[in-house]
């Protein structure tokens, strides 16, 4: 479980440091993830406890979100102001988004004997 | 009297007690979420961030002590992330068999959900701030406060309008699709996953165990698209 930790968090610093050396425009956790991905599909696949602690981790990603979230206190008076406006363009968005997705995706597998 | 005072000086300067309220409340807030049918409204984070805005509020903390006990939770999001990949390449022969539809799709999905965002929120006159806020709402929250403050948003900001995206999805997701006659558990699953990352594939593992692959595999791969394509659009239309 050490070497596993220590494996996602080498990874996290591997992205960390290219994206500082190259300027991408990728936050490093998220080059991370790319690069591990890479190695996963190249490895075939991962030792099984490298599987166990990752999936544990995610299984408290809900958690992890709190701390941030909180920070929302010192925007209270922003989306007071704008909170009409806020929930317009969120709910409209995510509908369209996921009609948009839902019906290429249909649009494009129909009829390949799925 | 005294004793008490000096207990109350030791527990105001360590990290223990916000560490420790930040676990206890968010425990609840999953107690009550099992308890009552895992209603969407009462999702745990939107629960626990609600219950400590107030606990903050009443005792007239300021953010900053309260995140110098919570900052031990947050520094795993970057390692958990990088865990992303894990449940994404376990797809990885579906990914491979059906690259083409699902890279079309995902493109078509991912720009419509930032252009709809940016197009609604200027039309709507949001303050610019809150619009660039708003603009990496349908990926994981790891993903998108990393976009946030690459383009100078409000991270925190973003975390809960990213929850509140979750939790429009899940609720709206799976009836929107079925009025619209869409029946396909990969589309819908697919969908609610590009749309509504974690939340909408919690959603998406409820309604059938594919349409949950898929929407982990919306989610994964609409984290890595937005990344991308926020920083681009920003930078095109000059905001």
């Amino acid at each position: 479980m050490i070497g596993s930790l220590a494996t996602l968090l080498l990874f996290q610093l591997a992205g960390e440091i290219v994206v500082r050396l190259t300027g991408l425009p990728l936050p490093g956790p998220v080059l991370g993830m790319l690069l591990l991905f890479a190695a996963l599909l190249a490895r075939g696949s991962a030792p099984r406890v490298f599987n166990d602690t990752s999936r544990g981790l995610l299984n408290y990603l809900a958690l992890l979100f709190v701390p941030a979230g909180v920070g929302i206190i010192s925007h209270l008076s922003r989306v007071a102001d704008e909170w009409v406006a806020i929930a317009v363009t969120l709910i409209a968005s995510t509908a369209l988004a996921m009609v948009v997705t839902a019906f290429s995706l249909r649009a494009l597998t129909t009829g390949r004997g799925e | 009297m005294n004793r008490l005072a000096q207990v109350w000086v030791y527990i105001e300067e360590t990290p223990l007690l916000w560490l420790a309220l930040t676990l206890c409340v968010f425990w609840l807030a999953q107690q009550l979420y099992r308890r009552l049918g895992e209603f969407p409204l009462l999702n745990p984070v939107l629960v626990s961030v609600v219950a400590l805005v107030v606990i903050l509020a009443a005792t007239g903390t300021p953010y900053e002590d309260y995140f110098d006990g919570a900052q031990f939770i947050h520094f795993l999001l970057g390692p958990a992330t990088v865990a992303l990949a894990v449940p994404l390449a376990g797809q990885a022969r579906e990914l491979r068999r059906y690259w083409r539809p699902i890279a079309i799709a995902l493109s078509a999905g991912s720009i419509t959900a930032v252009a709809s965002a940016m197009a609604l929120g200027w039309l709507l006159g949001l303050d610019s701030q809150t619009l660039l806020s708003m603009l990496p709402k349908s990926v994981t929250t790891p993903i998108a406060m990393g976009v946030t403050e690459q383009i100078g948003g409000l991270p925190s900001l973003t975390a809960v309008l990213v929850i509140l995206t979750g939790i429009t999805g899940a609720v709206i997701g799976i009836p929107l699709l079925r009025l619209l006659g869409l029946r396909d558990p990969v589309a819908k699953g697919f969908a609610m996953g590009v749309a509504a990352h974690g939340i909408g594939t919690a959603r998406a593992f409820e309604h059938s165990e594919r349409a949950g692959a898929y929407s982990g595999l919306g989610m994964g791969l609409n984290g890595a698209l937005t990344a991308l394509l926020v920083p681009l659009l920003v930078w095109l239309f000059g905001l």
